[in-house]
């Protein structure tokens, strides 16, 4: 019963972090790698103020949740003059830089021995311990994380994320500010990507930056194009499958340094299987191979 | 007559291609200029200069008195400008509703504040602009299109939908790139109907078109333009029988 709850826990975590990748890549088509750096971010800032001072969950996950987006517009303005791959590549750079920072800046934060002991949540008195009570608490970030990005996307700003995706010339021709839609877009998700850090950091109690590396990033991608970009209920089809899949390796009976190795496998056969013959994955409404001729 | 647009001394080169050369212009409120000229002339990049997606190396262009010489698109559009591209260019994901809508200007709803606050006011203008959209598409007589993509329209309904995202914009200048290449004579008919209606609702209109007839048939006057200079102006009848136009085409 546990074991499922962890599950589920994991499913919501994972679902936060594919909804707000979802709104910069799959709405507006700008494909980031550098998510997993922003839910790293969001962890290691609520951890630290926790271990710190000891400060309160709420303003923890504020506080996450700002930091994060500050961050975010920090990727969004490059996005504004490189674009494509090259956007991907300078993604790729800051999320390394980012693991690099965690991993290296020992006094700060623990480096590879990452941080301990950090606090379980308290909100309005209630302890959040119990792996039920996780599980509620992710349910409604989860919740209202959704809730915020279907407001967005189903708003006229959503509306000119979406003409962004499909031709950036075309859209600023409408005089839609390109640019200041984009960095907003960023702050937004990365400061989204921040929640699931802040429940990851306190739901494991533990951080090291070995959870917030690129693999965790192309994950996090997996999720919104199996799912299906363009569409928040793909990122939440996409997350649980995605997170559900290898835990049935387990029940095969696999030895856990194999079954490691078969799950990154299945995460990249599974991209290699959707590119080809569903670019737009479970129920989504955008392929990123499709060839569009815009300039 | 007032002056809507003024162009002054426009140079535009690109690696040694000279694309516009001292190139001058004017344009008045409430007429419609054909611009016309062989492929190659500088036509469509004036439009981009216009417009601000190419910067100019040298020269002035003030539009309303504004000087809007090296400003954004975005930018420029909001004082008013709206244009139509050569290779038509619509969000071909969207429907045709979506497209429209897309082209109002001053959207509250585009602001993401207003996303999360205040957005009854957001919904009021919304649904005000669903209205508009929707009687533009009826008075051309697609609104049975409306909730398709319009990527599923024929191309002269997609060339019709990118002159009522211009008119949504409610822009006093329409830059219209071509807007009746390549389509069947009925609806040929119907965009030029829309265009000759438009000095009528106090709007301006640049028209770039190969179709002479057309050009005669909705123009007052017609700047004529050849390696980024302007060759000749005047009434359709003036520029077709002057005879550096025709020494231009002879090339």
């Amino acid at each position: 019963m546990t074991y499922l709850l962890h599950i589920f826990i994991l499913i919501g975590i994972y679902i936060i972090l594919s909804l707000s990748l979802n709104l910069i890549a799959g709405y507006t088509g700008i494909l980031s790698m550098a998510h997993a750096a922003f839910y790293g971010i969001g962890a290691y800032i609520a951890a630290l103020m926790a271990l710190n001072f000891n400060s309160p969950f709420i303003l923890n996950l504020f506080l996450a949740v700002i930091g994060s987006s500050i961050l975010g517009a920090l990727v969004g303005i490059p996005s504004l003059r490189i674009k494509d791959d090259y956007f991907i590549i300078a993604t790729f750079a800051f999320q390394i830089i980012i693991f690099n920072i965690l991993n290296n800046l020992v006094s700060f934060t623990g480096g590879p021995m990452g941080l301990p002991g950090i606090p379980q949540p308290v909100i309005f008195g209630i302890k959040i311990s119990s792996h039920f009570s996780f599980l509620v608490l992710t349910a409604i970030l989860c919740a209202i994380t959704y809730f915020i990005c279907n407001k967005i996307v189903k708003s006229p700003f959503g509306r000119i994320l979406k003409a962004i995706r499909e031709d950036e010339v075309f859209t600023k021709s409408l005089g839609k500010n390109v640019s200041a839609y984009k960095v907003k877009i960023f702050m937004i998700s990365s400061g989204l990507a921040a929640i699931s850090g802040v429940m990851y950091a306190t739901y494991i109690t533990y951080i090291d930056p070995t959870s917030f590396t690129l693999m965790e990033s192309i994950f996090i991608i997996s999720i919104v194009i199996i799912g299906g970009a363009g569409n928040l209920k793909g990122s939440i089809v996409g997350a649980v499958v995605l997170v559900m899949l290898p835990e049935i390796l387990r029940f095969v009976g696999l030895p856990n340094s194999i079954a490691a190795n078969i799950r990154q496998m299945l995460y990249g056969g599974l991209l290699v299987v959707f590119m080809l013959w569903r670019p737009q994955g479970f129920i989504g409404e955008y392929s990123f191979n499709r060839n569009n001729e815009n300039g | 007559m007032d002056n809507l647009l003024k162009i002054q001394n426009c140079n535009k080169h690109f690696n040694g291609i000279i694309a516009l050369d001292d190139f001058s212009c004017e344009i008045s409120k409430n007429e419609i200029v054909g611009l016309i000229g062989p492929n190659g002339a500088g036509k469509s990049t004036l439009f981009n200069v216009i417009t601000g997606f190419i910067s100019i190396d040298s020269g002035q262009i003030t539009f309303n008195n504004h000087t809007i010489t090296k400003k954004a698109p975005n930018k420029i559009n909001k004082f008013g400008i709206s244009r139509t591209f050569q290779g038509l260019r619509l969000i071909r994901q969207m429907t045709v509703l979506d497209n429209i809508l897309l082209s109002f200007k001053k959207q509250p709803g585009e602001h993401l504040e207003n996303v999360f606050f205040k957005n009854k006011k957001a919904k009021e203008i919304e649904s005000e602009n669903k209205r508009k959209a929707l009687k533009l598409l009826k008075d051309t007589g697609i609104e049975d299109k409306a909730n398709d993509l319009a990527d599923d329209l024929s191309y002269g309904q997609q060339k019709l939908l990118s002159l009522l995202c211009c008119l949504a914009s409610d822009a006093e200048l329409l830059l219209l790139d071509e807007p009746i290449a390549g389509i069947n004579p009925a609806m040929i008919e119907k965009i030029l109907f829309i265009i000759t209606e438009l000095p009528k609702k106090g709007k301006s209109v640049i028209l770039i078109e190969h179709n002479m007839d057309a050009v005669s048939q909705v123009c007052e006057r017609v700047i004529f333009m050849d390696t980024g200079k302007k060759i000749s102006e005047g009434t359709p009848e003036e520029v077709r029988n002057d005879p550096k136009v025709i020494e231009a085409y002879l090339e």
